[in-house]
């Protein structure tokens, strides 16, 4: 049986390249960078280059990156670490409804320990909007934490315009950005779009899992969140995952390389398959499904499916991997707050499939796609419930 | 703490089995072996007259052993024993007394009662002469110890063997029961809920090895529900021993019944063919019964209407050992044996799919009989493919 893997936004295949640096130093480069020897200077070598790499994709200075064991760690300092260093400026926070739970429950935490937190409503395009963040910017503003890319229906949000609006009404207020699902799928620009702190994640780019970083502009504190030996000047001690990192480094090289490319490309094969999906009875894409969103999510609720689950095991016994809500955490079936968030109706909330694409994926892939979802309705929606 | 390295294991039912005895003894020391295979100290199991003992080569910690032992049906005691040579009562006087000591504690205030056997009868002193002097002996070191002969907090046993001396006063609670592989084979039928693991070990305490069937239905169940199945079943394996486990593809059955009869009729009608095919399994595996979880009255299919009319496709027992249990008296075991966790995952199983909005709960024979003759076309085909694409996996005891 052929395997299509369609849940991209849940974890990628390692690239062969990353694989392969990642053998080698874990085979021959296996010092740590704090040793004194040249073992440990190899290592350190590998890291830099990393910082290099990562640097250039994002139009940031190197020093201006800390690795971390994966995006919600990467979140998880920028948002507590960015409030508990800044607390004296204020306690209010602002975030979007829709966040990754990494953001949602730092916010939480923050809020035991006093802090107050605007949760940004979403239109019906899962899409926070300006004026409703206007609206909740304050004096005592000290973060506001949006994502860029939805992680459940690839919506994108104003991101530039909401930086410029954050620093217009106070400059002091950090911006942090969870760019885990738009890095090395769409051009991530920092310093453009007015962001303090950036949160990006390997596995989602084709990189290792287990690896992450945090990008804090320069002249933003922070307290760090782990007491330990002081690595990474301090800001998240840890001896360095150091095969993580290169693979991590050399995975954001290649997944930026001939971004507008491969986003052509993408953006060319969500075309197909939403025009393929129009093409299902009683199947509605979720969210904006062209350029105005992002290039390789593709939300879909079904009419007359019970659980989405089954429509999911369904396509698995096909070859055909996908996501039912967000996978990050749908082991425990919850309902999907971007879905309510953006007043999807009831039935589909349990209805509803993620399809997310790599630049692996082929147009023949989603031609089989489309028609084991055809052949899978046909026969589920005789067999109901009830 | 003292140190044991030799434990005395005591059993019940097994005492009372006449010229089987032996063979009952034997499948004890083969359970015994299996449980402390991956014990530290590296645990010899032996047969003396009456007496079975586990003894450790080597270091072991009391609490590992007796953990591994609590899993092997068949012992309703286990003794950490200090096992000493005959070296006169003098000896035993001083060993008895550091014994106390480091059990009890030098300012121990509680009752006591020495309780000595002699299975040599040339020892110098009769038993009530060394309950006596033993007791002396002990009155004297041990200010805050009083005798209590009908009631003490601590039996301080001392029996004489033909070549060493026990000495012991503990003793851990067993599991009970009869040891595995005495009593036959059963199939359990497993779902992945609460109830069905802990039939499956309440069978497995009488002595009975375990096969096991469990309907899967995708897309309708994931491969995480078969997971969770496999667990539970690794679990219930720690007590059992090794369990073959029948994994049937249920869905096109499951569909042609919700396609063809009554719909509140569906549950009770599919477990009629499960009740079959495990049936059929059974006979196939030489197992003399079925095991399911049902407690009379859980849920529709459980009321004693319902359970009369799915009994009546076997022809061999079904043992439903839950079956006067309440759920929370079901719970309460399942977390004793380990399987509760697991048990609560929350994936579909196969029972709950396609379950009506009113099921009935007072089916008729004639009704069901009824409704099957519109099965008749395609489901002794449909049954076949079944049992002929069943999957097995062999599940060892998980250590």
């Amino acid at each position: 049986m052929k395997e299509i893997y369609l849940d991209n936004s849940a974890t990628t295949k390692v690239h062969p390249q990353v694989q392969e640096l990642m053998v080698r130093i874990m085979n021959e480069e296996y010092g740590n960078p704090s040793s004194m020897h040249k073992k440990g200077l190899e290592a350190g070598h590998r890291i830099q280059e990393a910082k290099q790499r990562i640097a250039k994709t994002l139009h940031v200075q190197e020093r201006e990156l800390i690795f971390t064991s994966c995006g919600t760690e990467a979140d998880n300092l920028a948002i507590i670490g960015g409030a508990l260093a800044n607390q004296r400026a204020g306690k209010h926070l602002i975030t979007s409804s829709i966040e990754h739970p990494a953001v949602l429950e730092s916010m939480k935490a923050l809020t035991e320990l006093g802090f107050e937190v605007t949760y940004l409503p979403v239109d019906e395009n899962a899409r926070i909007r300006l004026g409703d963040l206007e609206a909740a910017l304050r004096p005592d503003t000290i973060l506001a934490s949006i994502m860029y890319v939805n992680n459940e229906v690839g919506s994108v949000m104003p991101i530039s315009e909401a930086g410029a609006l954050i620093k217009k009404k106070n400059p002091r207020t950090l911006f942090h950005v969870d760019a885990v699902q738009a890095y090395g799928k769409l051009p991530v620009r920092p310093k453009t779009a007015k962001i303090d702190l950036l949160t990006a994640s390997g596995h989602k780019i084709h990189g290792p899992k287990g690896v992450g970083f945090l990008y804090v502009r320069d002249g933003v504190r922070l307290k760090p969140l782990m007491p330990g030996g002081g690595q990474q000047r301090g800001m998240r001690s840890g001896t360095e995952n150091v095969p993580g990192i290169a693979g991590l480094g050399l995975a954001a090289e290649l997944a930026c390389k001939n971004l507008t490319e491969d986003m052509d490309r993408l953006y060319g094969l969500k075309e197909y398959f939403v025009q393929e999906i129009n093409h299902i009875q009683g199947a509605h894409v979720n969210g904006f499904a062209g350029r105005d969103s992002a290039p390789h999510v593709v939300s879909v609720s079904f009419d007359g499916i019970d659980r989405s689950e089954v429509l999911l095991h369904g396509l698995e016994g096909r070859g055909i991997y996908v996501s039912s809500g967000s996978a990050c955490a749908s082991n425990h079936p919850a309902i999907s707050a971007t879905l309510l968030g953006m007043g999807l109706k009831r039935e589909y909330l349990n209805a509803t499939l993620r399809f997310s694409m790599s630049v692996f994926t082929t147009r023949e892939e989603l031609e089989y796609t489309a028609s084991a979802l055809r052949e899978l309705l046909l026969t589920l929606r005789r067999f109901r419930k009830g | 703490m003292m140190k044991f390295r030799v434990f005395l294991i005591k059993y019940a039912e097994i005492g009372i089995k006449g010229k089987n005895r032996f063979l009952f003894e034997d499948a004890l020391v083969k359970q015994m072996r299996r449980a402390l295979k991956n014990v530290e100290g590296d645990l010899r199991v032996y047969k003396q007259p009456g007496r079975i003992y586990a003894e450790a080569a080597g270091d072991c910690d009391t609490d590992e052993v007796t953990e591994a032992l609590n899993k092997v049906f068949g012992i309703t005691a286990i003794c950490p024993i200090l096992q000493l040579p005959d070296e006169g009562f003098e000896h035993l006087a001083r060993e008895t007394v550091r014994y106390v000591e480091e059990i009890y504690g030098q300012d121990c205030a509680q009752t006591f009662k020495v309780n000595a056997r002699r299975a040599r009868k040339n020892y110098p002193k009769t038993s009530q002469q060394i309950n006596e002097d033993l007791g002396e002996v002990i009155l004297d070191h041990f200010p805050g110890m009083h005798v209590d002969v009908h009631k003490p907090d601590i039996l301080l046993n001392i029996e004489i063997r033909e070549s060493f001396i026990n000495l012991y006063s503990m003793e851990i609670p067993g599991p009970g029961g009869m040891p595995v592989g005495t009593s036959g084979k059963a199939m359990l039928l497993l779902s992945g809920g609460i109830d069905s693991p802990v039939a499956g070990y309440m069978i497995a305490k009488r002595g009975c090895k375990i096969d096991a069937t469990y309907f899967h239905a995708p897309p309708y169940t994931s491969e995480w529900a078969k997971q969770k199945v496999i667990d539970l079943a690794k679990i219930v394996a720690r007590y059992s021993g090794p369990i073959n486990l029948n994994i049937v593809n249920f869905t096109d059955i499951q569909m042609y019944i919700y396609e063809k009869c009554p719909h509140e009729e569906l549950t009770i009608i599919m477990r009629r063919y499960m009740m079959r095919i495990a049936q059929t399994l059974a006979e196939k595996s030489e197992c003399l019964g079925l095991i399911t979880g049902e407690s009379i009255g859980q849920v529709a299919s459980q009321t004693m209407a319902s359970m009369m009319v799915t009994n009546e496709v076997c022809a061999m027992p079904v043992y439903r050992p839950c079956v006067g249990l309440d759920k929370q008296e079901i719970v309460e075991l399942s977390e004793k044996i380990g399987t509760f966790e697991t048990s609560i995952l929350p994936y579909e199983d196969c029972c709950t799919i396609f379950v009506a909005k009113h099921p009935v709960t007072k089916p008729t024979l004639k009704h069901i009989r009824r409704s099957e003759v519109l099965l008749s076309e395609k489901i002794d085909e449909l049954v076949q493919t079944a049992l002929d694409t069943v999957e097995t996996v062999w599940i060892k005891a998980e250590e």
